[in-house]
C-alpha cells in the first residue's frame, strides 16, 4: 500500500486550486440570481415612473399622486404663495438646501430652486422627521403641517417649524408638455 | 431468462397503436420554429407581425392577462422601442379608477377608460367569464398568456388548429350544431369559428399574408408570451453547462490524482 | 467505524471553542478522518447528491416563498404572473425548485436500489434503512403537497383523487372517511383552505426530511458504510480517510449530476410536467387523464389495478409499508447481489417491473395495448406488476435467501481490490 507523503508544491497542488478557486467562482455566479431576486421586480419598476395630467389641476389647488409608493404633492401656487415664497430669506431656514433631486446637492433652498416653473410645486410628500403625510392648506406658513409631530412646510415646501431635519423633496421630474409632467 | 423478459416488456411498450376512430384527434402537424432546440431564438419580424395577428383578429375573444406592454420591449421579446410599446399602450382602453364622484360608468352604462400605461397588462375583451361565454355561444374562449405550454404538442397543436379548419369533414361525421369541423382538436368538434383566412392582416413589412404565414407569426408570438425567458434561459444554460463540463474535467483530474495511490 | 476522535485543534481559538462545543471535532470525526471502505463505487455517491438536493430546495423554496401567494385566487398568477415573469431571476429559481424534485426523487429511487442491491439494510444497519423509508414517505408527502400549490388544473384534482381517498375509510368505519377527508379538505371539496394549510406543511416538512437525515447519518456512522463486496471491513487496509478520498470523488459525480439537471432546467425545463398544470384550476371541469408526477406513478398504477377503492388504498399503502420489514424479509446471509446469481436477476425484474408500472400509471385508466389482434387493458400489466412487487419482498426475498447458491466471498476488500492486480506501491 503507498505512504502518503506530504506533496512538494507542484502541478500536482496547482490542479487543487485551480479546481478550488473555479468552485468558488461559480458558487459566486451561482449565488447571484439568489441575491437579485430580492431587488425590485420589473413590475415594479415599470410603476418606477408615473406621468401626472396637470390639466384638471385648478390654480390653489393640491392633487396626491402615488410615486413608489409615496404620495407625490402636485400643488399649482396662486400669485401670493409664490410671493410668500420668494419673500424668504434662505439663512433664515433650518434647512438652508433645496433638494432638489433634478440640481445639485448643494444647491440652495431658494423658491426657484424648488422646481422649474413657479406656478408648479412638486414635492413627494413624506414628512423628513418620521414619515407621515402633512396636510395641505394648514400650518402658519400656508404651506403643510403635519399633525404627528407638528412640523411646518412654507409655500415651497421648506420646513419652517417643528422638528423635520430637512425640506420636502422634489423628486426627479420634468415636464413633457405644458400639461403632462413626468416623475422618476 | 434474463434477457426474455425485458426484451418481452419492451416488445409489449412498442405494440401500443393508435384508435381507428374518427372522433379521436389527428396529431398535431410538425413544423419547425426559430425557438426549437438548444440555440433557438424566436424571429423577431415573426414576433412583431404575430403581435399584429393578435391584435387584430385573436385578442376580439381572447385574453393575454399576463403580458404587460412592458414585455413589448423587453429583451427577448417583439422588439419594440419603449417609446413604440408606449404608444401601443397608449392605444388601449383601460377600465379607470373610480373618478372623483366615486364613478365607474359614464351616464349611458358604459365603463370609464384611460389610457394604457406600460405598466398595464393587456386588457381582457370581456369583463368576467360569463360575459365571454354570452358572446361565444357559451363556450369559453381560453386566455392565450400561456397556450402553447398549457397544450400537448405546443406550437405544433396552436398552428395545427388555426391551419386545421381547411379539412373538410369525412363522409358521415357528425358536427355537432353550432361547432365547426376542426381534425387537430379532440373530439373534432370546435367552438371557435376559423379565425384566419387570406388577407385577414395586412402586414407592415409586406410579407405575403396567406394563413399559413399569420398561423406561423401568431404561433411564434404566442410561443414569446408563454415563454418570455426563452432565450435568456438558453443563453444562460449555455455558459452554465460550459462552465459545468470544464468544472467536471477539473475534479475529474483531482479525483485521478488523489486516487492514484490507492490503485 | 465509530472509534477515538483524532481531532487536534489548531489554534488556541480552536481549542477554547472546541471544549464549548465541539462542531470542528464533529466535521473532522464524521467528514475528514472518517474510514470508508476503499471500493465504493459510482452508485455509492447518490447520498451526497442527495443531500445537495435537499439543500437546492429548501434555498430555492424559501426563496420562492418570498413571491408566491398561498391563495387560490392569486396562487396562479403569482407563479405564472410574478414570479415566472417579473421577478429577476424567477423563471430560474422556478425552475430549479421544480426540475429539483424531480432529480430528487430521481437520485433517491437510485440510492434505494443502491441499497437493495447490495444488501445495505441488513443488520447492523436496519435502522439506517428504516430511517431511509421514512424519509422517502417525507419526500413523497412534501412532493404532493407543493405540487398542488401552483393551483393549476392537475395541482387541483390531483389533490382532489389523493384526498378523496381518504373516504373510502367509510367502508369500515361510516362516516369516518368522509369526516376525514373534510378534515383534511378544511371544507367541502379542495379550496383556499386546503390550499394554504398545504403551503404551510409543504415549508414544514422538508426540515423534518432534515432532522431525519442527520438521523440517518448519526447511524451510519455507527457500523460505517457497507460496500459492493457486502463484506465487512476487517482493519485500516480496507478503508480511506473520508477526505481528500470521498470528498473529491463524490464532488465530481455531483458535478455530472448537475450537468444532467442543467440541461433539465435550461433546455427541457417542462420535460417532467403536464401542459394541464399551465391552465388555472376550475373545479368545475375534470381534466380527461390525471396523473401524478412520474416519480409517484408506480404508485399510482397499484392504486388503480384493484377496481374497489379501499382494497386499491390498502395495496398502495401496503406497498410502502413492506419497505419497511425489508431487513427481516431477507433470508440470506450474504448481502451482496454480486454474489447472489439468482437474487441479482430478480432484482433486475423487480427495477422493470418498476418502470413498467410507472408506464401504466402514466396512461389513462382505460388504455390498452392491442397486440395481435388482441386487446389488453394496461390495468392486467399493472396487476401482474403489483403482484410480483409484493411477491419479491414477501416470497422470494424470505425464499430466495435460503435455496440459494451464493458464490464464494472474497477474504477481504483490501485483498479484492490490491490483490487481483498484484501489490502495488
Amino acid at each position: 500500500m503507498a505512504i502518503a507523503t506530504k506533496p512538494e508544491p507542484t502541478r500536482r497542488d496547482f490542479l487543487y486550486i485551480a479546481t478550488g478557486a473555479a468552485g468558488a467562482v461559480g458558487v459566486a455566479f451561482a449565488a447571484w440570481p439568489f441575491i437579485d431576486q430580492m431587488n425590485p421586480s420589473s413590475a415594479v419598476l415599470a410603476m418606477a415612473s408615473i406621468e401626472a395630467d396637470l390639466a384638471p389641476i385648478q390654480v390653489g389647488q393640491q392633487v396626491v399622486f402615488k410615486w413608489r409608493g409615496h404620495p407625490l404633492f402636485v400643488r399649482r401656487r396662486t400669485p401670493k404663495e409664490i410671493a410668500e415664497a420668494r419673500a424668504v430669506t434662505i439663512s433664515d431656514l433650518p434647512d438652508p438646501l433645496a433638494r432638489n433631486a433634478n440640481l445639485a446637492e448643494d444647491a440652495p433652498a431658494s423658491d426657484a430652486n424648488r422646481g422649474s416653473k413657479p406656478e408648479w410645486l412638486v414635492l413627494v410628500g413624506v414628512c423628513t422627521h418620521l414619515g407621515c403625510t402633512p396636510t395641505v392648506f394648514e400650518g402658519d406658513f400656508g404651506g403643510w403641517l403635519c399633525h404627528c409631530h407638528g412640523s411646518q412646510y412654507d409655500t415651497a415646501g421648506r420646513i419652517r417649524k417643528g422638528p423635520a431635519p430637512q425640506n420636502l423633496p422634489v423628486p426627479p421630474y420634468s415636464f413633457l408638455t405644458d400639461t403632462k409632467i413626468k416623475i422618476g | 431468462m434474463r434477457i426474455a423478459l425485458p426484451l418481452a416488456f419492451a416488445v409489449s411498450l412498442c405494440a401500443a397503436a393508435y384508435g381507428e376512430d374518427t372522433s379521436a384527434a389527428l396529431p398535431p402537424k410538425t413544423s419547425s420554429w426559430s425557438f426549437n432546440g438548444v440555440t433557438g431564438t424566436y424571429d423577431r419580424g415573426a414576433l412583431q407581425r404575430g403581435f399584429q395577428v393578435y391584435k387584430e383578429v385573436c385578442s376580439a375573444c381572447h385574453s393575454l392577462n399576463l403580458v404587460s406592454f412592458n414585455d413589448l420591449s423587453a429583451p427577448g421579446g417583439p422588439g419594440f422601442s419603449a417609446a413604440q410599446a408606449k404608444a401601443i399602450a397608449a392605444g388601449y382602453k383601460i377600465p379607470a379608477e373610480p373618478n372623483d364622484k366615486g364613478e365607474t360608468m359614464d351616464p349611458n352604462g358604459t365603463r370609464l377608460t384611460r389610457a394604457g400605461i406600460l405598466a398595464d397588462h393587456f386588457p381582457p375583451p370581456f369583463p368576467n367569464e360569463q360575459a365571454a361565454r354570452a358572446s361565444n355561444g357559451g363556450a369559453l374562449p381560453p386566455d392565450l398568456s400561456l397556450i402553447e405550454k398549457a397544450r400537448a404538442g405546443g406550437p405544433d397543436y396552436v398552428y395545427s388548429i388555426l391551419t386545421g379548419f381547411a379539412h373538410k369533414p369525412p363522409k358521415g361525421f357528425k358536427l355537432m350544431s353550432g361547432k365547426y369541423y376542426n381534425p387537430y382538436f379532440p373530439g373534432r368538434n370546435i367552438s371557435m369559428p376559423p379565425p384566419l383566412t387570406d388577407g385577414s392582416v395586412s402586414f407592415a413589412d409586406g410579407t405575403p399574408n396567406k394563413v399559413a404565414q399569420e398561423a406561423h407569426d401568431v404561433v411564434t408570438f404566442l410561443a414569446w408570451a408563454s415563454e418570455p425567458k426563452l432565450e435568456e434561459r438558453h443563453r444562460t444554460g449555455f455558459a452554465v453547462i460550459a462552465f459545468l463540463l470544464l468544472f467536471s474535467g477539473l475534479l475529474f483530474l483531482a479525483y485521478r490524482k488523489i486516487w492514484k495511490d490507492q490503485h | 467505524m465509530a472509534g477515538q476522535s483524532t481531532y487536534v485543534p489548531g489554534s488556541g481559538l480552536s481549542r477554547w471553542f472546541d471544549k464549548r462545543l465541539p462542531i470542528m471535532r464533529l466535521m473532522h470525526d464524521t467528514m475528514t478522518t472518517f474510514p470508508t471502505p476503499r471500493n465504493l463505487n459510482i452508485w455509492y455517491t447518490f447520498g451526497g447528491i442527495l443531500t445537495f438536493c435537499l439543500a437546492v430546495q429548501i434555498v430555492t423554496g424559501v426563496v420562492l416563498a418570498m413571491h408566491y401567494v398561498p391563495n387560490a385566487d392569486l396562487a396562479f398568477n403569482s407563479v405564472e404572473g410574478r414570479i415566472m415573469r417579473e421577478v429577476n431571476y424567477g423563471w430560474l429559481i422556478r425552475y430549479i425548485h421544480s426540475n429539483g424534485a424531480s432529480m430528487f426523487f430521481f437520485a433517491v429511487y437510485i440510492h434505494m436500489f443502491r441499497g437493495l442491491y447490495y444488501g445495505s439494510y441488513k443488520a447492523p444497519r436496519e435502522i439506517i434503512w428504516i430511517l431511509g423509508v421514512l424519509i422517502y414517505l417525507l419526500m413523497m408527502g412534501t412532493a404532493f403537497f407543493g405540487y398542488v400549490l401552483p393551483w393549476g388544473q392537475m395541482s387541483f384534482w390531483g389533490a382532489t383523487v389523493i384526498t378523496s381517498l381518504f373516504s373510502a375509510i367509510d367502508q369500515v368505519i361510516p362516516n369516518l372517511g368522509t369526516a376525514i377527508t373534510t378534515w383534511l379538505w378544511g371544507g367541502f371539496a379542495v379550496d383556499d383552505a386546503t390550499l394554504n394549510r398545504f403551503f404551510s406543511l409543504h415549508y414544514l416538512l422538508p426540515f423534518a426530511i432534515a432532522a431525519v437525515v442527520g438521523l440517518h447519518i448519526w447511524a451510519l456512522h455507527v457500523p460505517g458504510n457497507n460496500n459492493p463486496l457486502g463484506i465487512d471491513v476487517k482493519g485500516p487496509q480496507d478503508t480511506v480517510p473520508f477526505h481528500p478520498y470521498y470528498t473529491v470523488k463524490d464532488a465530481f459525480y455531483l458535478s455530472l449530476f448537475v450537468i444532467l439537471f442543467a440541461v433539465f432546467v435550461f433546455y427541457a425545463p417542462d420535460f417532467f410536467g403536464n401542459p394541464d398544470n399551465s391552465t388555472p384550476a376550475n373545479p368545475l371541469v375534470t381534466p380527461p387523464d390525471i396523473v401524478p408526477e412520474w416519480y409517484l406513478l408506480p404508485f399510482y398504477a397499484m392504486l388503480r389495478s384493484v377496481p374497489q377503492k379501499l382494497i386499491g388504498v390498502l395495496v398502495l399503502v401496503g406497498a410502502l409499508v413492506s419497505l419497511v420489514f425489508i431487513p427481516w424479509l431477507d433470508t440470506s446471509k450474504v448481502r451482496s447481489c454480486r454474489f447472489r446469481p439468482l437474487m441479482k436477476q430478480l432484482f433486475w425484474v423487480f427495477a422493470l417491473d418498476c418502470v413498467m408500472l410507472g408506464y401504466v400509471g402514466s396512461q389513462s385508466a382505460d388504455a390498452a395495448l392491442h397486440l395481435a389482434g388482441i386487446d389488453m387493458p394496461l390495468v392486467w400489466l399493472a396487476r401482474v406488476g403489483t403482484l410480483y412487487y409484493y411477491a419479491f419482498f414477501w416470497l422470494l426475498m424470505p425464499l430466495i435467501g435460503k435455496i440459494e447458491k451464493s458464490k464464494a466471498l472474497p477474504e477481504s476488500i483490501a485483498k479484492s481490490v490490491l490483490g487481483a492486480r498484484g501489490e502495488h506501491s
